[in-house]
């Protein structure tokens, strides 16, 4: 298989987000801001490519009938990995006392382990495929994911607090507030509704 | 790939070995980051702390004292800062239960003689743009330098001194309320010790 | 008071789908029909308030043998578990009750609304019996959003939807809407 294209597929053909429509409560819950959304994407990525990997090494010594309560432990271990080094490292607040990274995503990190793209990847692609294709495969469908949460905390930033990559780059361009709504939950569901009907036209034209 | 056989023993076996790695390998990395992860949060309460206090050379997170507040199960903690042996202030981490989102959390550092010296948001869910003005300086500044003894610790509405947010009075109420109970705790342990030295 | 307090919270001020962001999934995947969106609701008020009854008393387990790291893989066993166990135990015992269900049950298990909750009783500190009724309100909560939606988007099929918009997207910006409406319920509390 070409590694390239199995790579590149989660941005935008194989895109969780925009297009098979995956993992949508992370995506929602956690891209209030750019930042955010990064950190969650590569939580997952994280995830996804040690859960990959993994389970590729192994699928031939599981059972077929115990194999999917065998990968749910595995992916919970890792995101209980995630979970604890997240604590101990992206747990210092902001300059002004802004609640920390770790604070951001809060319940949304242990519940990596019910991301159905995460599963979804283990019984579809890993558990089927080569240790390496799998690793690229996790890597790729998890940048992906982060490319989409990128995008989405990126217009609901901007329209919403008029910053953007906030608090790495400290620049306000509007006075006062934005658009609070697209902070707040309406906004999460019309920005990827708009996010989503954009990237269907995309996909229309590329597909000419 | 050819799938492997289900037999009663080896899916016993596998989901019993599966696990028990599982839980090894996390025993490991939770031994690896369990001080890390206790640093991180002791240092997210002293930069709280050094927020609202003046200068000090000790270690407030380890030396503080718990105060039950008047609503069970909850508890106020008290920090006390020191510079060399002169105690230079108390940090409060207090709370209230009447804000737009529920709980919120503050962080109130008093002068020795019980003058406020700032006021930190520790917790909140108030709503962007509205509640959350209260970290702002048109609203926070009311508070440092003014002793709640004689500063009526209410929103003007209710015949107090504080100037609300606009389209915020109930943020603005439970921020005073918060604020209020740390005094209280405060005046509680001066009267009880006879000051804390 | 407090019981009353954690259902309103739960059911309107902030329900599950529309503020808290859980169990998105279903709430796309099968509220084409009020039907079904019923019968999955039902489907998941059962779990959620076994499951919480449950991860309770595996939280008291696991405070005991001094293992918090184990929480989320014990959890989420716990859970998967459960919906297979509730899936036979529902076949032999109510065959009325599983058809209507039946279906449901095993996209439950990775339906994060019945793990988020689970996890939000640990974190609000509940004890069993306010636990319950949190873990029943947000299942009601659940509910109503999926029910109301799958209602509205009956209607949509008869509506002349713009091409790029068709299907899933539409389905969000209505969502967003629906979440408006719901924020009004702010400050009830």
């Amino acid at each position: 298989m070409n590694q390239w294209r199995n790579f590149i597929k989660g941005f935008i053909k194989e895109n969780p987000v925009f297009v098979l429509f995956l993992g949508m409560c992370p995506t929602l819950g956690t891209t209030s801001s750019a930042i955010n959304g990064i950190g969650m994407g590569l939580a997952t990525t994280f995830v996804l490519v040690l859960s990959n990997v993994f389970i590729s090494l192994t699928a031939r010594f599981i059972p077929d009938k115990v194999r999917i309560p065998s990968y749910i432990v595995i992916i919970a271990s890792f995101v209980t990995v995630v979970d604890l080094i997240m604590k101990a490292y992206t747990n210092t607040p902001g300059p002004n006392g802004e609640p920390s990274l770790y604070d951001n995503l809060g319940l949304f990190i242990p519940l990596i382990v019910v991301n159905c793209i995460v599963l979804g990847r283990a019984e579809a692609f890993a558990s089927k495929n080569s240790v390496f294709s799998s690793f690229i495969d996790g890597f790729g469908i998890g940048l992906g994911f982060t490319f989409a949460l990128f995008i989405l905390g990126s217009v609901r930033e901007i329209l919403g607090s008029g910053t953007f990559l906030y608090p790495a780059l400290n620049f306000k361009f509007i006075k006062g507030d934005g658009m609070l709504a697209f902070v707040l939950a309406p906004g999460a569901f019309l920005a990827l509704g708009y996010l989503i009907a954009i990237m269907n036209i995309v996909k229309k034209r590329f597909a000419k | 790939m050819a799938k492997k056989e289900s037999t009663f023993l080896s899916m016993v076996l596998t989901l019993f070995l599966v696990t028990l790695g599982a839980s090894a390998a996390l025993g490991y990395v939770y031994e690896l980051t369990k001080d890390a992860i206790a640093d991180a949060e002791s240092a997210k309460k002293s930069l709280a702390v050094k927020r609202v206090v003046p200068e000090f050379n000790n270690n407030p997170t380890e030396e503080f004292i718990k105060i039950p507040a008047e609503t069970e199960g909850d508890t106020l903690y008290f920090y006390v800062a020191r510079m060399n042996d002169d105690t230079v202030g108390y940090a409060i981490e207090t709370y209230s239960k009447k804000a737009f989102g529920g709980l919120l959390k503050l962080l109130v550092g008093l002068k020795p003689d019980g003058t406020i010296n700032n006021v930190a948001v520790l917790e909140h869910k108030e709503t962007p743009g509205l509640g959350t003005k209260m970290t702002e300086e048109k609203f926070s500044s009311q508070f440092p330098d003014k002793n709640p003894a004689k500063f009526i610790l209410k929103v003007k509405k209710d015949g107090g001194d504080v100037d609300a947010i606009t389209a915020s009075t109930i943020t603005s109420r439970a921020y005073c309320d918060a604020v209020q109970r740390a005094f209280s705790a405060y005046t509680e342990t001066q009267t009880e010790k006879g000051g804390m030295k | 008071m407090e019981l009353i307090l954690i259902i309103i919270g739960a059911v309107f001020v902030n329900n599950i789908v529309l503020s808290q962001f859980l169990g998105i999934c279903p709430f796309i995947g099968v509220s084409g029909k009020v039907n079904t969106a019923i019968g999955m609701s039902g489907a998941v008020a059962f779990v959620m308030v076994i499951a919480t009854v449950v991860t309770y008393l595996v939280q008291i387990l696991l405070d005991k043998l001094g293992i918090p790291f184990m929480q989320t893989v014990s959890y989420i066993l716990v859970i998967a578990a459960l919906v297979q166990l509730v899936e036979i135990i529902l076949k032999k015992v109510s065959p009325a009750l599983y058809q209507a269900l039946g279906i449901f049950l095993p996209l439950i298990t990775t339906n994060c609304a019945i793990l988020g909750v689970a996890i939000l009783t640990y974190q609000k500190e509940l004890d069993l019996v306010s636990g319950v009724v949190f873990a029943f309100a947000n299942a009601v909560g659940f509910g109503l959003a999926l029910v109301t939606f799958s209602g509205i988007r009956e209607q949509l099929d008869l509506a002349n939807v713009p091409k790029g918009m068709k299907g899933v997207p539409v389905a969000f910006i209505i969502a967003g809407i629906l979440a408006m409406a719901f924020m009004g319920f702010a400050n009830i509390v």
